[in-house]
């Protein structure tokens, strides 16, 4: 299932880097107005993207089976089904009214 | 098999004496047992709570409790029998029981977390029965906000308590299900040579997992606004209440389906044996266990039509729950399909399992009515709503469960139940759950508003009508409770396959050694193959002893 | 090296499935981890998109810099977490228990940074109940804010909390010699978990303390 692939010291001071730059910038893009849509929008894109670095390198998901792939991305595509109903009945509210 | 070879051969109940070797047993066959005993104990507290609502609402004036009470009641009889009956009863007892031996394990994956899964259920209930010995809560099962978590009066705090810690037991039974069936099938036993039991399981384990968590966390914020006014359901700082209800059934319509799904795995085993057929579409049944999980995770704004949600999610909602009816409904006609030109028999089991499947039907049926926008603005928060989940629950998810018990009983204890008492037992359960439910659906469908402890007159002969039921539905759940009790002493004593069945769980001994297995079995063909003999489709390979 | 038949469950045919079975359950619990933070996401998601003006405004009071420091802080512990297991895959001894004691180190530093603000918090008058105070206009979905700001990091607080025991229970298997490059199963486990926590954080961050930082 993980493959015991045994990474270099070198990749993970790599990713390490990256977090940390990706962390100061957005912490800077915040200081910038890109309309408001946007900056929520980058903020986070840049938190998915260090999501995504620590599940594949650091939680070795890269290097791991099929299997690891399903689970460590079905806990995320269901919360997407939460949140996405309940804001379309929240965003939805004031089209055709409500029921109650 | 003689008469004495059961004493003298060593299996998992005889290996070991003493309280210690169960309170701290890892055997899954043990831990089953604590569950079943555990389960039953709150299948008769539920009971006792929906006796007194019923004996309530045998007139119509509030004569025999206060309206504050009757709402403790109903509440306490909801969260009795989901949280601490239907939800663990068959993954609990018979899941843990049968999954291993079904796919040829000695145990599951992790028979401490099994254990651990136990105490831990344990825990919740004392807490939620600690609740119900100091006052109880009113709530209604569903705890909406902000009567939960501003204005209540009762011991909310300590059941919501009570329920996350029991969802954890939830969690870690689906989890070591799921990762059992993964990784330790025996050789040969190819996913689509799985019993459809164990698809049923499966299926149900995602949505342990999945759903259980959103309603542990809807309860700790639900806790946390109470006890340190953080508010976020609360409407005067301009809080949605609708959120609660939201995360709140996100994971309680699946939950149904938690419900709903071992039974139907049930359904499918006993089935087979006692049509002596192969299931008809086991491939479309086996889809279907998994449609039913995803899809059910699709619907629960149809709890909401009425609460206050946007049209255009109950619109959303109402389809898709039209469209989840669908493998409920393949199920019910491949299982018609397998009878059609088999070789019946109407054991007790079997009498539970076309039982289910009338019942289910309906059931399901009446869940498209309350599906439609239209009819649910006049129907829900009416009986007919209590009508459409009581026969589903308990004309199908309990009924799967005592047919499973039957079914399995000579295997988990080495003796045979009486079989007479036992289609008795069935058949006054069977009458006594259509007189008690089947005049709801027309007290609602007239307007019976539920969780009232008081109705206009004219409802008064169909609420007798369902008290008497009741009262025959009690008498159906006491005789096995008796003749089971009564079998473990002075029943005939099982072989290996008294049923001649086809499951792994049936070429070994009755009761099982405690690795269920002495040999490994090897599998080479599919689940039902009941055109052939048990030695063609399984041979045993090295001794599984290790 | 260990006697492997030791460390082999009895249910388990060999250790390859053992080792599979348990990184495949962490997975699986990881998932109902994810559900769990997800209920207080979709109310953030919510309420954000209700009150926006008031969730920019009550984000200004959260002390940027300390958060971001607190991030990096924690992805730090990632790195020397990452370190530790690839220790253990080598089948060191002492470098695994200086890096899971590196790791506990900068977990105790993020939660005294924590606990720090929580005071601050207190002190301004920002804690949910009684107390709060807050510009009349925006104080009620302000309050909202906060009262997310304190349940979602007070459960992430908790998990590493229980992330620190965890750990220090590896510490002390390390120290007796139970891990090596065959067997090292709960180092990679406690690892993936420490992880997890780790990118709840990535997503609370911008969330909490990074609306309208612009306005």
């Amino acid at each position: 299932m993980s493959s015991g692939h045994v990474l270099s010291v070198k990749l993970y001071a790599v990713i390490f880097g990256s977090l940390i730059a990706l962390t100061l910038t957005t912490t800077g893009v915040a200081f910038m107005d890109l309309g408001r849509g946007l900056n929520a929008v980058i903020a986070l894109a840049i938190a998915v993207l260090k999501a995504l670095l620590v599940i594949l390198y650091f939680m070795h998901a890269r290097y791991s089976s099929r299997l690891t792939w399903v689970f460590a991305g079905a806990g995320f595509f269901w919360l997407m089904i939460l949140i996405g109903g309940t804001m379309d009945d929240f965003l939805t509210r004031n089209w055709f009214g409500t029921l109650g | 098999m003689n008469e004495q070879s059961i004493e003298r051969r060593e299996h998992y109940l005889n290996v070991n004496y003493g309280i210690r070797s169960w309170l701290f047993t890892t055997d899954h066959k043990r831990i089953a047992w604590l569950y079943l005993l555990s389960v039953t104990f709150f299948f008769f507290i539920g009971g006792f709570f929906a006796t007194l609502i019923r004996l309530e609402l045998l007139t119509p004036q509030g004569d025999l409790v206060q309206a504050e009470t009757y709402n403790k009641l109903f509440t306490m009889h909801g969260v009795t029998m989901v949280f601490f009956f239907l939800i663990p009863s068959i993954p609990a007892v018979l899941g843990n029981f049968l999954v291993p031996m079904m796919i040829g394990a000695r145990d599951l994956a992790f028979p401490r977390l099994n254990l651990a899964s136990w105490y831990i259920f344990i825990l919740g209930g004392l807490f939620t029965v600690a609740a119900a010995a100091a006052g109880g809560v009113d709530t209604g099962w569903t705890f909406y906000t902000p009567y939960s978590s501003i204005y209540s009066n009762t011991h909310v705090a300590l059941t919501v308590v009570g329920i996350f810690i029991t969802g954890f037991s939830s969690i870690l039974t689906g989890l070591n299900f799921i990762v059992t069936i993964h990784t330790m099938r025996a050789p040969g036993m190819t996913w689509f040579r799985l019993p459809l039991f164990i698809w049923a399981h499966y299926a149900t384990s995602i949505i342990f997992i999945l759903g259980t968590p959103v309603i542990a966390i809807a309860l700790t914020l639900v806790g946390l606004e109470r006890i340190f006014h953080l508010g976020i359901f609360d409407p005067a700082l301009g809080g949605d209440p609708l959120l609660f209800q939201h995360l709140f059934w996100f994971y309680s319509h699946p939950a149904v389906y938690i419900m709903i799904l071992p039974a139907m795995g049930v359904v499918s085993e006993l089935i087979a044996c006692f049509s002596r057929k192969r299931v008809f579409g086991y491939g479309f049944v086996a889809f279907s266990s998994l449609a039913i999980a995803v899809l059910g995770f699709l619907v629960w704004g149809h709890h909401m039509f009425v609460a206050g949600q946007s049209v255009h999610a109950g619109m959303v909602f109402s389809l898709l729950s039209f469209l989840v009816a669908i493998p409920s409904a393949i199920k019910v006609f491949n299982w018609t399909a397998t009878l059609h030109k088999g070789s019946v028999s109407y054991n007790a089991p079997m009498l539970y399992a076309l039982g289910f499947i009338g019942l289910f039907t309906i059931g399901g049926l009446t869940g498209l009515f309350l599906a439609t926008l239209g009819i649910d603005i006049h129907v829900h928060d009416t009986y007919f709503v209590i009508a459409h989940f009581h026969y589903i629950m308990v004309g199908g998810a309990v009924m799967g469960y005592l047919g499973g018990i039957h079914f399995w009983w000579p295997k988990m204890t080495g003796r045979i139940y009486p079989e007479v008492w036992a289609r008795i037992a069935a058949l006054v359960i069977f009458i006594g759950f259509n007189l008690t439910f089947f005049p709801q659906f027309i007290l609602g469908y007239l307007g019976m508003p539920r969780r009232y402890h008081v109705y206009p007159p004219e409802f008064q002969v169909l609420n007798v009508m369902s008290t008497a039921g009741a009262s025959i539905l009690a008498v159906g759940y006491v005789l096995p409770l008796l003749y089971l009790m009564w079998s473990l002493r002075y029943g005939a004593v099982a072989g290996a396959n008294p049923w001649r069945a086809r499951g792994l769980e049936w070429q070994t001994a009755s009761p099982p050694p405690t690795d269920n297995f002495d040999r490994t079995p090897i599998v080479t063909e599919g689940a039902y193959a009941y055109e052939k003999e048990p030695e063609e489709i399984y041979t045993f390979g090295k001794p599984a002893h290790v | 090296m260990s006697d492997l038949s030791i460390v082999r469950a009895h249910q388990f045919d060999d250790i390859e499935q053992q080792h599979d079975a348990s990184w495949i359950g962490m997975w699986v619990f990881l998932g109902t981890e994810v559900m769990f933070f997800g209920g207080m996401f979709t109310g953030y998601t919510l309420y954000r998109n209700a009150y926006p003006q008031a969730f920019a405004s009550a984000s200004n009071h959260l002390d940027i810099w300390l958060g971001t420091i607190n991030t990096a802080v924690l992805i730090c512990s990632s790195f020397t977490m990452a370190l530790a297991v690839r220790s253990a895959q080598l089948g060191e001894r002492k470098p695994i228990i200086n890096f899971l004691l590196l790791t506990i180190l900068l977990g105790a530093v993020f939660l005294g940074i924590k606990f720090t603000e929580y005071y601050f918090k207190f002190e301004e008058h920002l804690v949910p109940g009684a107390a709060f105070n807050y510009e009349a206009s925006l104080a009620r979905p302000a309050e909202i804010f906060f009262s997310f700001y304190f349940a979602m990091t007070g459960m992430h607080a908790l998990h590493m909390i229980i992330g620190i025991g965890l750990l220090t229970v590896l510490i002390i298997k390390a120290r007796r010699g139970r891990f090596s490059a065959v067997y090292h199963t709960p180092v990679e486990l406690v690892g993936l978990y420490w992880h997890f926590v780790d990118i709840v954080w990535i997503f609370l961050f911008p969330l909490l303390y990074l609306v309208g930082r612009h306005l």
